[in-house]
């Protein structure tokens, strides 16, 4: 990190956050020449990564100069002051197109910032555009998308994650070196797994959700991507907290993760394996590398014990009548009346016509699947059967992460069950598709925190591998933790991230 | 509809009522963000993110809605949930910005309570405990306005929304059945929104401007016979006005027992009211009703009032108007009736305080009841609205105990403040009201009458004192009518040597 900074663009893209943040208070390099190197880089690869819906080079350089007179007057001091990031396009922007990755809102332009947003305003980050997702992130491979796929910098054949995946594979392709994703059921965490970066599920309601297009709002959260550990703290800290607008958002102070990721010390620790969470339908490759680093940690001087979570067998069943319910009401305002497209107003049709041929014309296919889901679970008759009976799952699923933190200080399992796989190889099956959330959906339903961090390659397709690090309500630095401990050992043994290995575009 | 009909009804049928009425509350802010609550306003000027319902806004509930919510609540004598949610109640309608409602559904904030109304009978007053089952918040929808057709949304050309509207802060409270008021129940039903009304505004929770729709009711009404379980009911939608409310009961009962006659049965259903006619129409069945597909909102945490501040709130109780009305009529020593007109006057707290600031009883009542009445009718507003203090009524009243004002004047001088031609002093100074009280005075002007009138003195002086009224009249007249004529009078027979 104390190497001294070139400005070409090919040094500077591939820069952490932190070095780069470090050399702008430095003046050794300027926000505005950050941001130009990164929006050249994005001229030059997203064409064939796609990670990007909306770029404006005019808006962000002129906001990178602002910022460098911030820093130049000592009005902006963060730790990430002058850095780009690229923000999932689920996230209101201000005069800045955001359509979730839906036809539906095409055109629209928010008149207001969310939260996360503008407090990276504050902290002097400098947007770069708005990232590709799955359709209002329904999705696990970005393919939802109605403005088309994002593909895997590792391999262009093969997605990147969802719903996510526009801001993992702008890390990855070293377009940006910070990214917001969004994580209802592992949008942060599965994407960040294939594409070998880093992203963090922060406890719920540790970062606003406030101005974030909600999917599922009992199980949305923000929170921060990068391609190390430590960037991914020092956004972390620059987006959470308390925020009034959020009634859920918790008022307590934010656990010092950047203490922690500077710590990188896992002695002591007890950590949980989750017995549920490998083996059958887990890729050898994936339980290889897993393996591999439980050794690591054990090394490290963690103490490994296997835990039992009884009832995440019942998560996916439960995730899939509770997500299904609340997004059928948080998308029914989606009606072509006041914002986005409006199809059938040729004044012969009814308001209830033209509401409905809106949202045939605006929503794709998984997202009215998962609105006839929701809509037929809590009908009147069905609510306690579907609904009702899912929420008590999801108390069992708590309970047993209750009992388990008991024993352990964090646990860990395999991000995702396999690597990347190939773009259209499961767009016809859902319920395959789903399974890809198998081990990170219970963190969102307990409402916990978690990690993925890359671990390796899985030696039978040399596609990227992810752990995940889930620590307790609030306590987000044991996440950091763990997770600095682990990669300070893996760049050891690899000379460098993984992420380093990724092919050249 | 004649009162035979009614009657007829009551022969055969009992009735079953009850009432879900909804009232804005008087806070500033909407009960999730932090837009004006103020009538009127250019449309959608008083609307922001949260309320517009866009993509990514979060609700954050009003405190001041929910403190107002339980003091509605404790006022009503209701438990208050230790724990209670906000639930979304989804339907698509363009006036509602999210396509479902925040509302509260099997978790309100307020439970079984009861509120005593009295009903003037021709048997003297009779108090009815009507129960309450729940009081709960909700979130009020924006105002649609339709183009070309008959108003509305069916057949309109366009329609035009108004979100200012969206999210004004609702209380909802809801009767249990109301049963065995017989042929009272459109006077029951009547007198329960009125006292509900009353109660809200001395808890100063809410103005209730009906006239700005800001009190709605839903109407339950069944019939049934004697001894048998109760009938199929239907709702009433959007009763607005105390008339309405007992029109729509009275209806709804003739309707009913019409069609049960004739051995039709009755379609639960919703109902319209129509203002004009008083009559309803068919809406919604309930086999066609929608399904809300209510669920906790997740955007919100649970309303978890702590006993404390529930305790503390209950302190700031006012006294219940019933209770009030009753203690003042007991120390006014007034009738059912008198005390029934100051009510529905809205006179009660002007008297109270006009008597509070040191007038009599019977004074303060005479002046809010008599002339100021008088003129708020001609002007079509409420007394409260007259620019007329109980300060300005006492300093008046001492006048007229010192001899300085007559009732004529002082009404005059009444005209001249409400007129808003200034205080009471400058009215009286601008007018020059005063009594003329100085016997030199009023003799010149008795001795210049009696010349200007030489036959009606001399009528007088030959004992036919019936003609001193045209002398006293014209003396009233050069004084403007600022002389006692009683005094006039009796000073012209003490000049002329004359008595009765
Ligand atoms: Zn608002």
């Amino acid at each position: 990190m104390n190497q001294k900074i070139h400005t070409m663009e090919s040094d500077l893209v591939r820069q952490s956050a932190a070095t780069l943040a470090s050399a702008i208070r430095q003046g050794d390099v300027t926000s505005e020449q950050v941001t130009a190197a990164h929006l050249d880089r994005i001229e030059q690869v997203d064409p064939s990564v796609h990670a990007f819906l909306y770029v404006n080079r005019e808006q962000s350089l002129k906001r990178a100069r602002e910022v460098d007179r911030g820093i130049a007057e000592g009005n902006i001091s963060s730790p990430l002051a002058g850095v780009p990031i690229a923000l999932k396009d689920l996230l209101a922007t201000k005069g800045v197109p955001t359509t979730c990755g839906s036809r539906i809102l095409e055109g629209w332009r928010p008149p207001y910032n969310a939260t996360i947003v503008e407090r990276l305003e504050a902290a002097g980050v400098v947007s770069l555009g708005k990232t590709n997702m799955d359709e209002f992130a329904m999705g696990s491979s970005t393919e939802h998308s109605g403005y088309g796929p994002t593909r895997n910098p590792w391999d262009l054949e093969r997605i990147p994650g969802g719903s996510g995946g526009g801001s993992a594979a702008a890390l990855a392709s070293f377009q940006a070196p910070l990214a917001i994703g969004t994580d209802t059921g592992g949008s942060i965490r599965q994407p960040a797994a294939v594409t070998g970066t880093v992203g963090v599920k922060p406890t719920y309601g540790g970062v606003s959700r406030y101005g974030i297009v909600a999917l599922a709002s009992s199980l949305d959260q923000a929170g921060p991507c990068a391609r190390d550990v430590m960037d991914t703290a020092l956004l972390h800290s620059i987006i959470a907290g308390h925020d009034p607008r959020d009634s859920t958002s918790i008022n307590s102070p934010v656990p010092d993760v950047i203490q922690a990721a500077q710590s990188a010390d896992v002695r002591g620790m007890k950590i949980g394996v989750i017995k549920q969470l490998q083996g059958e339908g887990f890729q050898r490759g994936v339980l290889e590398q897993f393996n591999a680093a439980l050794d690591l940690l054990a090394g490290l001087g963690a103490e490994i014990i296997e835990v039992s979570c009884e009832h995440f067998q019942y998560a996916l069943g439960a995730y899939y009548l509770i997500l299904p319910s609340e997004a059928s009401s948080n998308l029914a305002r989606f009606d072509g009346m006041r914002f986005g497209i409006r199809r059938g107003d040729d004044g012969t049709n009814s308001v209830e016509q033209v509401m409905s041929a809106t949202r045939e014309a605006g929503f794709g296919a998984e997202v009215k699947r998962r609105i006839m889901l929701g809509t037929y679970a809590l009908s009147s008759g069905y609510y306690d059967a579907y609904y009702g009976q899912a929420q008590k799952i999801r108390t069992l699923i708590k309970r047993d992460f209750e009992s388990a933190f008991l024993h352990v200080d964090a646990l860990v399992s395999p991000t995702a069950p396999t690597t990347a796989f190939k773009i259209g190889e499961k767009l016809d099956d859902p319920l395959a598709m789903y399974l890809n959330d198998i081990a990170t959906i219970p963190v969102n339903l307990a409402g916990n925190c978690a990690m993925s961090l890359p671990i390796g390659l899985a030696p039978e397709d040399g596609l990227p591998v992810g752990l995940q690090i889930i620590a307790p309500a609030m306590a987000d630095d044991r996440l950091y933790r763990v997770g600095s401990a682990l990669e300070a050992a893996l760049v050891d043994q690899w000379g460098g991230l993984l992420i380093e290995e990724v092919p050249a575009l | 509809m004649t009162s035979t009909a009614f009657d007829h009804v009551m022969t055969e049928f009992e009735p079953v009522i009850g009432l879900e009425t909804h009232i804005e509350l008087g806070t500033h802010t909407k009960m999730f963000c932090g837009c004006s609550t103020e009538f009127g306003g250019d449309p959608n000027t008083h609307v922001c993110p949260v309320c517009l319902g866009l993509p990514g806004s979060m609700p954050a509930v009003n405190r001041t809605a929910v403190e107002s919510t339980i003091r509605m609540g404790l006022a009503l004598s209701c438990s208050i949930a230790p724990w209670s949610r906000f639930a979304r109640k989804n339907y698509f309608y363009p006036d509602m910005p999210k396509n479902y409602q925040i509302s509260q559904y099997d978790e309100p904030l307020c439970i079984n309570g009861f509120l005593d109304v009295t009903v003037i009978t021709e048997d003297g007053p009779k108090v009815f405990r009507v129960e309450i089952e729940r009081v709960h918040m909700e979130e009020d929808t924006g105002k649609l306005t339709h183009g070309g057709g008959a108003g509305r949304i069916h057949g309109a050309t366009h329609s035009l929304v108004d979100y200012n509207r969206a999210g004004i802060p609702l209380i909802e409270v809801v009767t249990k059945p109301i049963s065995g008021t017989g042929s009272l129940a459109p006077e029951v039903a009547k007198a329960y929104v009125a006292e509900l009304r009353e109660l809200m505004r001395a808890l100063g929770v809410s103005d209730v401007r009906m006239e700005e729709g800001s009190l709605r009711c839903d109407v339950n009404v069944s019939l049934s016979r004697p001894g048998q379980s109760w009938g199929t009911r239907t709702e009433t939608k959007n009763v607005n006005s105390l008339r309405s409310v007992e029109r729509a009961v009275r209806t709804e009962m003739v309707r009913q027992a019409e069609r049960l006659r004739n051995g039709d049965r009755i379609i639960q259903e919703t109902r319209h009211f129509n203002e004009e006619t008083g009559n309803t129409t068919s809406g919604r069945s309930k086999e066609q009703a929608e399904d809300y597909r209510y669920f906790p909102e997740p955007d919100l945490i649970p309303v978890a009032p702590s006993e404390e501040w529930v305790n503390e709130l209950r302190t700031t109780l006012p006294e219940i108007p019933s209770v009030r009305r009753a203690r003042l009529q007991q120390v006014w020593d007034i009738s059912d009736f008198d005390m029934a007109s100051v009510v529905n006057a809205g006179a009660l707290d002007l008297i109270e305080q006009t008597i509070d600031s040191g007038v009599s009883e019977q004074a303060a009542r005479k002046w809010w009841m008599g002339e100021f009445s008088r003129i708020a009718n001609e002007r079509g507003c409420d007394l409260v609205d007259l620019p007329v203090q109980p300060l300005d009524i006492r300093q008046v009243e001492s006048l007229i105990a010192s001899g300085d004002l007559t009732d004529k004047l002082a009404r005059s001088v009444f005209e001249g403040v409400i007129a808003g031609e200034g205080s009471v002093a400058e009215v009286i100074s601008l007018r020059e009201l005063k009594v003329v009280s100085d016997d030199s005075s009023l003799i010149a002007a008795i001795d210049q009458a009696l010349s200007d009138q030489p036959d009606i003195a001399e009528k007088i002086k030959s004992g036919k004192i019936q003609a001193s009224g045209a002398i006293v009249g014209a003396v009233m007249k050069a004084t403007k009518g600022q002389a006692d004529a009683a005094k006039v009078r009796a000073l012209l027979l003490e000049q002329l040597g004359v008595s009765e």
